[in-house]
């Protein structure tokens, strides 16, 4: 379930959420596409599929009033994360029908092991002090200027690290794909 | 809701207010968001009927030949001939296309194109929306507009078509970095991610002049920087590889006929203007006027100029410059185009930093901020372009024909 994903998303507005028609519909799109992902049988619709779901929940972000974590959401995950998953289909894969049975045996395990990470996460929540401190009362709004001064002045050293992590990443991409090059250089010199 | 004064500055907003106060209560909201989105469903496309001809005779006259010229004089309405054609042409898609994929993909594309102008500021107090974080929001659509390029180019069940989607998408993600870095760049010294403040900031006046970023040695360096990486943002020429007629055919939407082509082309144009929008509002200024005894001219007038200017100046860049090659796009934007977007965010940290008056002389303190930023700027320039240059050997060109 990705709804409840990492602890930076459970730092948003955990407010009691007001099932009115914005947010039903939302979700739904948002399971939908969870659901066709898992369902379908080529597998670049199931890449679109989970565009699609990652577009309900950036929807489900700006919903709460979370700007900058809806956008955020929309560039990185729609823009880059989706990209790349469906380049790694087509470079590896290629668009074949799926052979197997998408429901396969192991696949109870899973169903069971998904419902298990629900209920923690689920009773994590709601009895986390968050939801139970002022959660009729106004949402706390985070506007562009109050993240900016939170990620320079409190957080200044997760995002410091994060940077360190990320350059290394980079680095190491180019390296993976840099060692190609010598041999490539040289067939194409003969 | 508070009245606007009529001025013809005003005059969008007044009439706006002046409709939505006459209709009954429960409606308001709903005839407001129609009164604000559709004008721009209607003058953006028209505004692409206008460049479809001015880029035709444009490039005809550079290219020495006449542009259209047979419907209606000097060619005005062959606008309306190619949407007869587009709309009469024979649908064609091939039996082995991904037939759902293939239709949702030039809507998907021209409904992120559409949704840019949200925060474009087109006039004073005429943004669509005013978002807290307009830039970012822009940003974020762009990469709605990459997933409809893979999702044409994949369903058409075609080499060069996927070949086309794959490069076109590599461009785009490439490209989006420098684009993004000089924006960096101007939020920077802004202070704010809402396009409506950023103009606001820019439309004071010292003496006679505006506080235009581009007036700065770093906001020059970024606006070039922005307006290239937009061009190739945007598949355009120079950057057109990806949808080359005599490369690929017409790489991505190669299988799309009548008017689902007419869309893309439409979705292409637009983002065109959106992203010209854009930098209009971050570097140029957005609605503003640069001298102080212009403000006279309203500022919707103020913006379509500007944007019709980068208008021209695109087609300009088309008719003049070869096609690069997929290769030397890339090794421009990640080997010279993204550290020199570094250096521009490094030049403005060091303009906010030193002092606007010296020794109680603006005019000093100014040529002194000019000087040290734009040296900040162009001694790395000049290095970076030293070193690249290195590895290639260009020699005399010799030129030998047929005897």
């Amino acid at each position: 379930m990705k709804r409840f994903g990492a602890a930076t998303k459970s730092r948003l507005k955990l407010a009691r959420m007001r099932t009115t028609l914005p947010f039903l519909i939302l979700a739904i799109l948002t399971l939908a596409g969870g659901v066709a992902a898992m369902t379908l049988r080529r597998l670049v619709h199931c890449a679109l599929a989970l565009a699609l779901s990652f577009a309900g929940l950036a929807a489900l972000y700006l919903n709460l009033g979370a700007e900058f974590a809806g956008l955020a959401q929309l560039l990185v995950y729609v823009g880059a994360i989706a990209i790349l998953i469906v380049f790694a289909i087509l470079l590896t894969r290629g668009d074949e029908d799926q052979a197997r049975h998408p429901f396969s045996p192991a696949g109870w395990a899973g169903v069971a092991l998904a419902l298990a990470v629900f209920g923690v996460l689920g009773w994590a929540v709601e009895t986390s002090a968050v939801a139970h401190s002022g959660a009729t009362g106004p949402a706390p709004t985070a506007t562009m200027r109050s993240i900016g001064f939170a990620l320079m002045q409190r957080y200044v050293l997760p995002l410091e690290v994060i940077a360190l992590m990320l350059t290394a990443a980079m680095i190491g991409a180019a390296l993976l794909a840099m060692r190609e090059k010598p041999e490539s250089a040289r067939s194409r010199a003969q | 809701m508070i009245a606007p004064g009529l001025s013809v500055d005003q005059v969008f907003v007044w009439v706006k207010h002046w409709l939505v106060v006459r209709t009954p209560a429960p409606w308001q909201g709903l005839v407001s968001i129609l009164l604000t989105i559709v004008p721009i469903i209607v003058v953006f496309p028209a505004l692409f009927a206008v460049t479809t001809v001015l880029e035709r005779k444009g490039l005809g006259r550079i290219q020495n030949r006449y542009g259209p010229n047979r419907v209606g004089p000097w060619g005005i309405f062959q606008p309306l001939a190619d949407a007869v054609k587009s709309l009469t042409k024979e649908d064609i898609v091939p039996r082995s296309a991904d037939h759902v994929v293939h239709y949702l993909a030039p809507l998907v594309l021209v409904g992120a194109s559409f949704l840019a102008y949200a925060v474009l500021p087109i006039g004073r107090n005429m943004t669509a929306v005013n978002l807290d974080a307009g830039v970012l929001f822009f940003f974020a659509i762009g990469a709605g507009t990459e997933l409809a390029v893979f999702m044409a180019g994949w369903s058409s069940r075609n080499k060069y078509s996927l070949l086309g989607a794959m490069r076109a998408i590599a461009q785009m993600v490439s490209y989006e970095i420098p684009l993004i870095l000089s924006s960096v760049a101007v939020v920077m010294i802004a202070g704010t991610l809402s396009t409506t403040a950023i103009v606001e900031r820019q439309a004071r006046y010292t003496g006679t002049v505006a506080h235009w970023y581009v007036f700065t040695p770093w906001g020059l360096a970024g606006f070039i920087l922005f307006m290239i990486a937009a061009t190739a943002e945007t598949n355009r020429s120079p950057f057109d590889l990806p949808e080359g007629e005599s490369e690929i055919i017409a790489g991505y939407f190669i299988e799309y006929s009548g008017f689902k082509f007419a869309l893309f082309f439409l979705a292409e144009y637009l983002e065109m203007f959106a992203v010209s929008g854009l930098g209009i509002t971050l570097f140029l200024g957005g609605w503003s006027s640069p001298m102080s005894w212009l403000e006279w001219i309203p500022s919707w007038m103020w913006f379509f100029g500007k944007l019709l200017a980068l208008i021209v100046g695109f087609i300009w860049i088309r008719g003049t410059v070869p096609r690069l090659r997929m290769d030397q796009l890339m090794n421009f934007a990640w080997k010279f185009m993204l550290p020199m977007a570094l250096v521009v965010m490094v030049s403005a940290g060091v303009w906010r930093f030193l002092p606007a008056v010296v020794e109680g002389s603006f005019a000093l303190g100014l040529v002194i901020r000019w000087l040290v930023c734009a040296l900040v700027v162009l001694l790395p320039y000049v290095a970076l372009a030293r070193v690249l240059e290195q590895g290639r050997k260009i020699e005399k060109r010799e030129y030998r024909f047929a005897e």
